[in-house]
């Protein structure tokens, strides 16, 4: 059995304009130390997924389905069941640390009040092991920057802190939501070096979510990607970037701009994301499709097997498409 | 941040001079005067009167004069129409009542409305939201004219339990009906500012980061969310604050409390200069002082805005 598994996942939201399908059926696991990516476009899903698994949707979302974390059922899980799976078996890092992380709280307290909360341990000591963990992800002068404000780090550093905070009671898995996409490119690579980093030091899963190919491919064993709140393409990494069997997926890859591929122009994948408020009857990347055929425009293809370790949600014939 | 409040302060003395010289002038624009009564009075008389009074030197003369009093003196002069009285004497004593029955009025208002407007929040859309959004706005629109004839009559008339009006330095059967006739439309609006500010707290990224934590709701609401909803709150009970502790003429008419609500109010009537002004500097006073308070409050809960 997978530590964490997600079954049969859909995410809708009411709102006033009628009912927004974020995520539909989407299903994936990931076994113990194992890195995942969860790659796609803004509003393909994604973070809708990790929110769902973690009971963390808005107010107005409402989750299906089944997220297993080490056998127990967390989805629409009560929240006490909730607490104790979250920060110890499954911590989070999110996309903006400008404002993810409490503005009118310290540093200190911000990190203590996880571990006096989930461990019992006393303020001193909480503080003390918050130190480490700041040392860990290489903040200089931890001991005094403990006591800092968020807004005295920079944003880099602001991010660093929110790892150390999710990792303070060895989580079995971390999810990172675009972690590195409000951040500068340097500090992104620095960012990204840190999590291989703490990977290897504590062992834990990852559940990298992304819009960025290229940080996935020196990082995660496998690939799922997403499109309109659905999975395309789910595989191993080198499989998926050696030969791309989604046309969503090799668009994406095109879509990379190479220095050693001069172009005028950036490749594009022509259209934009679909409107998740109506779903489509056929599949939801059809109307960008460069390949489409007309039955692309009525049947919705299932995601299915066509390798050894590899599915994919696609009508077109997968040797026709290789070429 | 004492040499901030320092400035503050320093700069809080020529503002005040500016209040005193536009409300002297302004005053003194408006038609009529102390002496104007419904029967003229003989025009000997009426010179003698404004002799006494310094009314017959040229206006900056008296303006200069009433700065030299007010601020090496703190005399803000003989009461116009009160006879006997000075305005220092009428505010001593009005003062004291009008802040008692303010600062309780203020305090209610904080602690309830705060208290409906957070639940009200954290259980958006259940019957608790819909009750003190329904009570909040019945409560915003019935002024206190009306809730204090109806407190009479419910408490007074037809149940007997409190006395109608009064002050009797102050027990408490004298408090509660000015007291709650003062405080239910700024606990309306304290409510619902607590509420809609709260509702954005709580769907803020930190708010989502402190859940995924696996914090217990309580210290959510309480240590996360608290501080930051009451920034919007913080801003209004300044000059909410002053408000009430200024009195209020309908709370001091219809429950004769003797405060200066009703005093401010009859010295315009009458044109009673010297207690008009005094009233003006005291509010305006409280003004500028509430205001650095509120700023205050602003940088402990934020500290993004302390320098």
């Amino acid at each position: 059995m997978p530590m964490f598994e997600i079954n049969n996942l859909s995410v809708a939201f009411n709102t006033d304009e009628g009912t927004v399908n974020a995520v539909s059926d989407l299903s994936l696991s990931i076994d113990k130390g194992r890195s995942l990516a969860i790659v796609g476009e803004s509003g393909s899903g994604k973070s809708q997924t990790a929110f769902a698994a973690l009971g963390l949707l808005a107010r107005n979302g409402k989750a299906t389905g089944s997220v297993r974390f080490d056998g127990a059922e967390l989805l629409n899980a009560p929240l006490k069941t909730l607490n104790q799976v979250r920060s110890t078996g499954i911590s989070m890092v999110f996309q903006d640390p400008m404002t993810s992380l409490n503005p009118f709280m310290r540093v200190s307290d911000q990190m203590a009040e996880v571990l006096i909360h989930h461990k019992g341990l006393s303020k001193k000591d909480a503080l003390r092991q918050s130190v480490e963990m700041l040392d860990a992800v290489h903040i200089p002068d931890a001991k005094a920057r403990l006591h800092y404000y968020p807004h005295e780090f920079s944003g880099g550093m602001r991010q660093r802190v929110m790892i150390a905070m999710s990792l303070l009671c060895k989580p079995k898995l971390l999810i990172a939501d675009e972690p590195t996409t409000a951040l500068d490119v340097t500090v992104q690579a620095q960012i990204m070096d840190l999590f291989g980093e703490l990977r290897r030091e504590f062992g834990m899963a990852v559940i990298l979510i992304t819009h960025d190919l290229g940080v996935v491919a020196g990082f995660c064993d496998e690939v799922l990607v997403m499109y309109g709140g659905r999975v395309m393409e789910q595989g191993p990494v080198d499989a998926m970037f050696d030969s791309p069997s989604h046309p969503y997926t090799r668009g994406l890859l095109q879509a990379i701009p190479r220095v050693d591929q001069l172009s005028p122009t950036l490749k594009t994948i022509p259209g934009s994301p679909p409107n998740l408020l109506s779903q489509p009857a056929g599949c939801p990347f059809a109307p960008r499709c460069s390949e489409v055929q007309p039955l692309c425009e009525t049947t919705r293809p299932a995601l299915e097997a066509f390798a050894e370790g590899r599915l994919r949600a696609c009508t077109r014939p997968v040797l026709e498409l290789a070429s | 941040m004492l040499s901030y409040i320092a400035r503050r302060i320093m700069i809080a003395i020529p503002t005040l001079l500016v209040l005193i010289v536009f409300s002297f002038l302004l005053m003194h624009l408006a038609p009529g005067s102390p002496f104007t009564q419904e029967r003229a009075i003989p025009p000997e008389i009426l010179a003698n009167l404004e002799a006494k009074y310094g009314l017959d030197q040229p206006l900056y003369v008296q303006l200069l004069q009433y700065i030299k009093n007010v601020v090496f003196h703190f005399d803000f002069g003989p009461s116009f129409v009160y006879k006997d009285r000075t305005v220092n004497e009428i505010i001593a004593n009005g003062f004291p009542i009008t802040l008692t029955y303010g600062v309780l009025s203020f305090v209610v208002a904080v602690v309830v409305g705060v208290t409906l407007g957070a639940c009200a929040a954290i259980y958006q859309n259940s019957w608790l939201d819909y009750i003190t959004v329904g009570i909040s706005i019945g409560a915003q629109v019935l002024p206190n004219f009306v809730m204090a004839p109806i407190l009479v009559l419910i408490f007074t008339l037809m149940l007997g339990w409190l006395p109608g009006g009064g002050w009797e330095g102050g027990q408490w059967q004298y408090l509660v009906m000015p007291v709650i006739a003062l405080s239910t439309s700024y606990m309306a609006s304290i409510a619902r500012l607590t509420r809609s500010s709260m509702l954005e707290v709580l769907t803020s990224n930190h708010i989502r980061t402190a859940r995924a934590k696996g914090m217990p709701a309580r210290r959510i609401i309480l240590n996360h969310a608290l501080k930051p909803a009451m920034l919007p709150v913080v801003s209004y009970l300044g000059p909410t604050f002053v408000a009430m502790v200024t009195g209020s003429v309908v709370i001091d008419m219809y429950f004769s409390t003797g405060g200066i609500g009703l005093a401010f109010v009859n010295a315009a009537l009458n044109r009673d200069y010297s207690l008009m002004m005094g009233v003006t500097i005291l509010v305006g006073a409280l003004t500028i002082l509430f205001s650095l308070i509120v700023d205050l409050l602003y940088a402990w809960i934020d500290p993004r805005i302390r320098h």
